[in-house]
């Protein structure tokens, strides 16, 4: 603070502590709380907004466990309340989306970061990014087409004979969606990992080939342990985009494929409770945080490294 | 042993890019099939009536429009209150930093869907409690532009931020020394440093909010976006007309591509130039 | 127009830090004046206090008889060089120049001239549109110069400007830095921790340690009168011998040491407090032949050859070494190794000084 005064005079800082404040409480704290507040409430015709009726209570939270669905899998049988088991999923194929972009991003980060001549380097990234600069939702579109029945996928595969008849990807449970999600997320894998393989020193990369370490000792050993913070920091953002993902699973979802943002979005457009809606939001918000935290802990990796 | 390798790691490489890239050229080349149906095969003749059809559609158009003010202003926002997170958080040290850094990266991470009900309640609620009609209070584009913001404004932090490390705070000191008040050593020292920064961090939050469809999609009211609009285009039905427009926002992001490059590669120039000078300098001296 | 510089009493803390230790000095207008001393002793903060980076935790500072406490960097009447010189990176050469004008809302025509003309001034013509990157050290180093001067200040402050430098444009520099100066009048104060730059160029150096003033005095005075053993060894080298103090007569004393009684010069302020020898290595002769005081038997076990002197290491019997050099004047006859000679020094070479003046 009197770093901030002295080089920029009370003015400027003044003006800069508002803008800061704007931003954090009006835009993200307080939203939030409000957010919080309103889950707890019930969802009433307005007129009894603030009557005897409008209390404090779990019951919006309370239906998440209604509503069984039956399920199998390896052979066990069971029953679970259908947006738990939705939330499941949505969780479970967000990780099968993040292992697919690290497994798919790694050897491209290294291969940028430690082989491609850096002079046309920039030219590549640039390459790279121009999917980013396409919206999503024109992205998930171009998906639909390739993936579609009679689309140019299939069309491709029966042209060279892989397959012989066409195949129906957008009935394949979340085949679609996680197709769709790796397409749009996978460079959000890529560029942390990049950055935090390009930090590497190559002398050590070097040092343990001239010691006789085979190739894949040395990302073993000497990579990937270094690229840890770039790893976390990819995977935490494909992680939570996935979850949050609500364009993918609508454009790319079969029937039998359910998103927990879809159930939020049905709560809060189709059945206008938006108080349900905001309960069901801060248990994403709260699941997914938790989840996160769980898995850095896991991989032993701290918050301060993926800030970097 | 190891060429192979390499050789492995460069077909890896181009099929990634090829894999980036096709989704968007078989969008492309769908626009100007002769189609009902968006796609490129089977293909039946070259046409380009679909960009004709995309001109006369009124609410694509409008959704188009709104886009733009909404990116402008999320741009707007963003750039001011972006940079002058980044500025604050890199003059102050210690605790204080390290929650203020971490609330502001974590608005990233923050499910869009949450961002987006959050302002949307938040606002209404203000409106039912004030008892205003104002337009502030309801539900509307300009909510979107508030929640957008929210999150795009901390990419621009981060892009500001990640400039500021280089910067040298003497230059400050001695613009000061020099007699220059502080507004003057913002205005002709701090800020032309950021700027390239600034740009590309306008860039982002203007593309950002662009592609935004969770937020906007619980905010917007009964207001399109282009996200929104071509997103139930998608749900009902298609016509490559989306098509249509997918192509040219990929023809203007591609030159928009190639301007910056060629523009990278020419400062790239001048920047070799003048230091090839100064070490001639330098051997003339000794 | 120049003005002179008065510390009285200046404290400055950092937490518990003391950084500088109630100095007192009194800078003339016109001066070129130096602060010399090893990193960390204090002298960039005595210089942040004069420019008004920093306020002094205690004491007064005048500039031109005026108390500018409380005045900020832009309010003095002082201009700073930087150790990186801090030019800005964006802006052309005669922007950087002219940008203390600009801020006092001065018109382009008249700064663009000023800028030239201060270009002239500091042998660099022509190079006004270019960019700062285009330039060597020595170039920066003449627009920081002439960027400083735009300002019309009354006192230059320099901190280290010449380290970044080689060595030769170093010496260099060193002579144009003067030149400038006694071209313009202004008061230089000047900061390093090369003892060489100090001497070579000021007319008057304090010598700093631990945030004390050890000694203020013109160079001469430094080298061949430092007050303690501190100054003493930052200026140049010594032979150093511990012992006791024998009796004060004159500004004279005996000195009993493990090597043999030896007289020296005593100052009235130490000849309270403990105290050790120092000769100069240069005052220090070898002879064939035993002087009748301060002499003793050494033997020869290295010499190097350096060019303009000669230095030989020699051992006494008690096993110290002592270092003496020959002025190499091409005639200079070189001991050999092993040789036994005796080292002398004259009484009123050596000087019985106490240890640095710090805080207890």
């Amino acid at each position: 603070m009197q770093d901030l005064l002295r080089r920029y005079g009370f003015g400027l800082t003044l003006a800069m502590c508002l803008l800061v404040a704007f931003w954090l409480v009006m835009l993200v704290i307080v939203p939030n709380i409000t957010l919080f507040e309103q889950s707890f409430r019930p969802y009433l015709p307005v007129t009894e907004v603030g009557g005897p009726k409008d209390v404090y209570s779990f019951n919006n939270y309370m239906k998440v466990f209604d509503g069984d669905v039956e399920r199998s899998f390896l052979g066990f049988t069971f029953h679970i309340p259908v947006h738990v088991y939705t939330f499941g999923l949505t969780i479970f194929y967000s990780m099968v989306t993040t292992v697919i972009c690290f497994v798919m991003a790694y050897p491209l980060a290294y291969f940028m970061a430690k082989i491609v001549n850096p002079k046309s380097l920039p030219t590549l990234i640039l390459l790279l990014f121009i999917p980013l600069w396409v919206s999503e939702v024109l992205r998930a579109f171009a998906w639909w087409i390739i993936l579609a029945f009679k689309g140019p996928l299939n069309a491709l595969l029966l042209g060279v004979g892989l397959i012989e008849d066409p195949i129906r990807w957008t009935n394949m449970g979340y085949t679609g969606v996680v197709v769709g999600l790796v397409y749009t997320y996978v460079l959000f894998m890529l560029f942390p990992i990049y950055n935090a393989i390009q930090s590497l020193d190559t002398n050590q990369i070097e040092a343990a080939e001239d010691l006789g370490a085979p190739w894949w000792k040395i990302h073993w050993r000497i990579v990937l342990p270094h690229s840890k913070p770039g790893i976390a920091s990819g995977s935490v953002m494909v992680f939570m985009l996935s979850a949050g993902s609500l364009l993918v699973p609508s454009i790319l979802g079969s029937t039998t494929s359910q998103w927990f943002t879809q159930t939020i979005d049905q709560w809060f457009k189709d059945a206008l409770d938006w108080n349900t809606a905001s309960a069901y939001a801060f248990l994403l918000l709260l699941l997914c945080t938790v989840f996160v935290t769980v898995a850095m802990w896991l991989f032993k990796v701290k918050l301060s490294d993926i800030a970097k | 042993m190891h060429n192979l390798r390499l050789n492995l790691a460069r077909i890896y490489m181009v099929l990634f890019i090829i894999y980036l890239l096709a989704p968007l050229v078989v969008m492309s080349g769908a626009a100007f099939n002769d189609s009902k149906l968006p796609s490129i095969v089977p293909w039946k003749g070259f046409t380009t009536m679909w960009f004709s059809e995309m001109i006369a559609d009124q609410r694509m158009m409008v959704a188009f429009a709104n886009t733009l003010w909404v990116a402008a202003a999320v741009a707007l926002i963003s750039v001011i209150v972006g940079t002058a997170s980044a500025i604050l958080i890199n003059s102050v040290s210690g605790k204080v930093r390290t929650a203020l850094y971490g609330m502001m990266i974590s608005t990233i991470l923050i499910p869009g869907v949450v961002i987006g009900i959050s302002t949307m309640i938040l606002w209404t609620k203000m409106g039912n409690a004030l008892g205003t009609e104002f337009f502030l209070f309801n539900p509307g584009l300009h909510l979107s532009v508030l929640g957008q913001v929210s999150y795009i404004a901390a990419m621009v932090m981060l892009l500001v931020l990640a400039r500021l490390q280089s910067f040298d705070a003497g230059l400050e000191e001695a613009a000061l020394d020099l007699g220059a008040s502080h507004t003057q050593v913002m205005r002709r020292i701090l800020l032309p440093h950021l700027y390239p920064a600034i740009g590309a961090g306008a860039a982002v939050a203007f593309f950002q909010s662009i592609e935004n469809f969770n937020v906007t999609q619980f905010t917007r009211g009964g207001a399109d976006t282009l996200t929104v609009y071509v997103f139930s285009k998608v749900r009902s039905g298609i016509t490559p007309t989306i098509n249509a427009l997918a192509f040219l926002l990929i023809l203007v992001t591609l030159v928009l591509a190639v301007i910056y490059e060629l523009n990278r590669r020419r400062r790239a120039r001048i920047e070799a130039a003048r230091e090839a000078e100064a070490r001639r300098a330098e051997a003339a001296e000794l | 127009m120049s003005a002179g510089i008065d510390l009285e009493n200046v404290c400055c803390d950092f937490g518990t830090f003391r950084a500088v230790d109630n100095a007192n000095v009194s800078i003339r207008p016109g001066e070129f004046f130096s602060f010399l001393g090893p990193s960390g002793c204090g002298k960039t903060t005595i210089l942040r206090m004069v420019s008004g980076f920093i306020e002094p935790t205690q004491g007064v500072i005048r500039i031109g008889g005026e108390d500018v406490r409380g005045k900020r960097p832009n309010q003095r009447p002082t201009a700073l060089i930087f150790q990186n010189l801090a030019l800005f990176p964006l802006m052309p050469i005669w922007e950087n120049i002219s940008f203390g004008l600009e801020v006092r809302g001065v018109d382009k025509a008249t700064r663009r001239k000023k800028a030239e003309d201060l270009l002239k001034l500091v042998d660099l013509p022509g190079a006004a549109d270019k960019m700062v990157s285009q330039l060597s050290g020595g170039q920066k180093q003449r627009v920081a110069i002439a960027r400083a001067l735009a300002v019309e200040p009354q006192v230059m402050l320099l901190d280290e400007p010449l380290s970044a430098l080689d060595l030769k444009l170093r010496q260099h520099m060193r002579a144009e830095l003067r030149a400038i100066q006694k071209r313009t009048g202004v008061t230089f104060i000047y900061i390093t921790h090369d003892q060489g730059e100090a001497l070579a160029m000021s007319d008057r150096v304090g010598v700093m340690s631990q945030g004390r003033i050890q000694q203020i005095a013109d160079p001469r005075e430094i080298y061949n009168n430092p007050v303690n053993g501190f100054v003493a060894g930052f200026v140049g080298e010594n032979n150093v011998f511990e012992g006791t103090l024998g009796t004060v007569a004159g500004g004279m004393a005996g000195f009993d040491t493990a090597e043999g009684p030896f007289r020296a010069r005593i100052s009235a302020e130490a000849a309270g407090k403990p105290v050790k020898l120092y000769v100069r290595p240069e005052h220090t002769l070898l002879s064939a032949t035993p002087g009748h005081e301060n002499s003793l038997p050494v033997t020869v076990t290295e010499v190097s050859f350096e060019g303009a002197f000669i230095s030989v290491h020699a051992q006494t019997e008690k096993g110290k070494i002592l270092v003496a050099e020959i002025r190499n004047d091409g005639q200079a006859t070189v001991p050999a190794m092993g040789a036994k000679l005796y080292a002398l020094f004259a009484p009123d070479r050596a000087a019985l000084l106490p240890d640095a003046n710090v805080r207890a």
